[in-house]
């Protein structure tokens, strides 16, 4: 009964397992183990931006920025190994990340704007400082030392799919079990209340982003890793993608509702339309609009959802 | 109410954008020779057409991020229209399907109540694949551009000033006279000032927004009109990012996000300093991400400045 319960607020699920059982049967190549595992690794990168995202969102803000994040950090992976070695570039790109994060909570918070905002001109700023460190043009490898990291197997699993779902779980385990998540949980549902109640709501709110930006920052190297290159436009549209995970996965976008598994579901179910659409040879032209689509859709879910769940109480 | 003699922070703002443009017309060589204002002002154009429309959303306490992406299919269609039909449909169709995207923005957020923001987020994105789809992909271009009357929408002058500015300046004054002068424009600004109230006080709270979305898709569907004229070929991302230029020519001039405040004029003035700051940077000879960054800036300086002067207090 509580796994029926789980279901019918959680609809993602049986979204993705709908969509699973429709490419398989009309598709051929869908239900192979070498294309599911195309499917894990390609939901890994998106999953790992909504990972971060969630509890952003969780405590009512949002980070349009990560995907600019992505294309900057996956740029100064690839640039910095040249002179200061791989594991040197790799810290670099991912301190650019959590300093990125740590500079829009900052901003939302000391200036009191909304993240909307904040996060929307970053978006255009951040996109600006990767073009600005990579040029023009696209960066490749000097050799192959990067992209042998991500052929790592933990178990039948590739390093970067592994990192992603170690992420999920201990993100899951954070916001459930510490205090910095039942206080996530609480800024999200009543900023006020929480102020009320001593919880330092600001503290909370920058971690959060800040963790928000070094995920991006990982998903940008585990990007530029995986194609031995970057291009500064790395990530474009990618926080899109994110947005729509999370909201995909019930996470309710005023904040104070979510969690990581209805994510996890969501990015499975998107990677497996994504995947499955390929398969059915649907012209890539689509993609952004049935993206678009979802997300309204979801959009319109949530609303649902939340007036249902406020009725019931 | 407030107390006179102090400075707003949107009048501190103005004179610092003021300072930096003089500074800018002493520093760079040719920013304020004629030739180089009417450039500029041909350019701002397109911005500045959009920006009116989306004044009217943002007053209205809400967000229209559909507008590049609009501009981008528009601009293809009409492109792809003059030579396959005739100039007459390049210049109707698109501010039909302008004023048929705004109605759909206006559904799913007036009617349906959607956040704004997520919303026509995934407008942007279904509308960039219906340009996508339209053009299968590849860019659009007028075979013949000098044996068309179209072109003159975009590239005509009238006394040595530039059509797209005539037709920039008309739209606003008529923008100007809607937004300040009729009951519709008085009921926007109370919307956006408080939705709730706006209801009590027997305002159709919901058709004011839905019509605030029209207003933003018919004048992207001429802007797009203005600018596929001007160029004479377009691409399917061509608008790519004007929804945050526009955005933050509105708020620079200093209508605010929160809603109920705001103006032509101010949007005006707003599109003319972020035309000139680009021009400038240009001038120098800067790559064009760079515009990017003081767009960062900007943005947050400007919304920081609207925030801080209403809450009374610099930080948070």
């Amino acid at each position: 009964m509580e796994s029926v319960r789980y279901l019918a607020r959680n609809p993602v699920w049986l979204l993705g397992l709908g969509l699973f059982i429709f490419f398989s049967v009309t598709t051929s190549h869908f239900l192979t183990a070498y294309n599911l595992s195309n499917v894990l690794f390609q939901c890994a990168l998106v999953g790992l931006l909504a990972t971060g995202l969630t509890p952003v969102i969780i405590s009512g803000n949002i980070d349009l920025s990560v995907g600019a994040v992505v294309g900057l950090s996956s740029c100064l992976v690839i640039g910095m190994q040249e002179q200061i070695g791989l594991a040197g570039a790799i810290a670099v790109a991912l301190g650019s990340g959590l300093c990125l994060g740590l500079l829009n909570g900052l901003a939302v918070e000391r200036l009191g704007v909304s993240s909307f905002i904040i996060t929307l001109a970053g978006m255009i700023g951040t996109r600006g400082l990767a073009f600005l460190y990579a040029g023009d043009t696209s960066l490749s490898a000097i050799d192959e030392q990067l992209y042998d990291l991500t052929m790592l197997h933990v178990g039948p699993v590739t390093l970067i799919p592994f990192i992603f779902l170690t992420a999920v779980l201990c993100f899951q385990w954070m916001l459930r079990r510490t205090v910095h998540g039942r206080n996530t949980y609480a800024i999200g549902g009543s900023r006020s209340a929480s102020t009320n109640a001593g919880i330092p709501v600001s503290r909370h709110v920058v971690i959060n982003f800040i963790i928000c930006g070094l995920m991006a920052a990982i998903c940008g190297v585990a990007m530029a890793a995986n194609l031995g290159a970057a291009t500064p436009s790395y990530g474009k549209d990618y926080e899109l993608w994110a947005v729509i995970a999370v909201v995909l996965g019930g996470t309710r976008l005023r904040g104070g509702k979510g969690d990581l598994i209805g994510t996890f579901a969501a990015v499975l179910a998107l990677a497996i339309l994504r995947n499955g659409l390929n398969m059915l040879h649907v012209a890539p032209f689509y993609i952004p609009g049935i993206m678009g689509l979802a997300l309204i859709a979801a959009l319109v879910l949530d609303r649902q959802l939340n007036r249902a769940s406020k009725t019931a109480e | 109410m407030k107390d006179i003699g102090r400075p707003s922070a949107r009048q501190l703002l103005i004179a610092a954008a003021v300072l930096v443009l003089l500074t800018g017309g002493a520093t760079v060589p040719g920013l304020f020779s004629f030739d180089n204002i009417t450039q500029m002002l041909r350019q701002i154009s397109v911005t500045g057409i959009i920006a009116l429309g989306v004044t009217f959303v943002v007053i209205a306490g809400r967000l229209d991020l559909t507008v590049g992406s609009l501009l981008s299919l528009c601009a293809v269609v009409a492109i792809t229209l003059h030579d396959e039909i005739s100039p007459v449909a390049a210049v109707t169709v698109p501010i039909i399907i302008g004023l048929v995207v705004g109605c759909i923005n206006g559904f799913l957020v007036a009617i349906l109540r959607l956040n704004s923001l997520i919303a026509t987020l995934g407008m942007l994105s279904v509308l960039q694949a219906v340009a996508l789809v339209w053009t299968s992909g590849q860019n659009a271009l007028i075979d013949r551009p000098e044996a068309t009357w179209f072109a003159v929408i975009g590239r005509g002058y009238l006394l040595d000033v530039p059509i797209p500015v005539l037709i920039f300046l008309l739209l606003a004054a008529l923008t100007a006279i809607l937004l300040g002068m009729t009951r519709f424009g008085r009921e926007v600004f109370s919307v956006g000032g408080n939705e709730i109230a706006s209801r009590f006080s027997s305002i159709a709270a919901r058709q004011v927004l839905f019509t605030c979305y029209m207003i933003s898709g018919t004048l992207t569907g001429m802007a797009a009109i203005v600018f596929s004229s001007r160029v004479m070929a377009a691409q399917n991302n061509s608008g790519s990012g004007l929804e945050l230029q526009v955005l933050s020519a509105v708020i620079l001039g200093g209508t605010s996000l929160a809603g109920g405040d705001g103006g032509i004029g101010r949007t005006i003035i707003g599109v003319v300093l972020l035309g000139f700051i680009q021009n400038a940077l240009l001038l120098i000879g800067l790559p064009y991400y760079v515009q990017w960054l003081v767009s960062w800036v900007v943005i947050i300086g400007v919304v920081w400045a609207d925030v801080a002067s209403r809450r009374g207090r610099v930080l948070a």
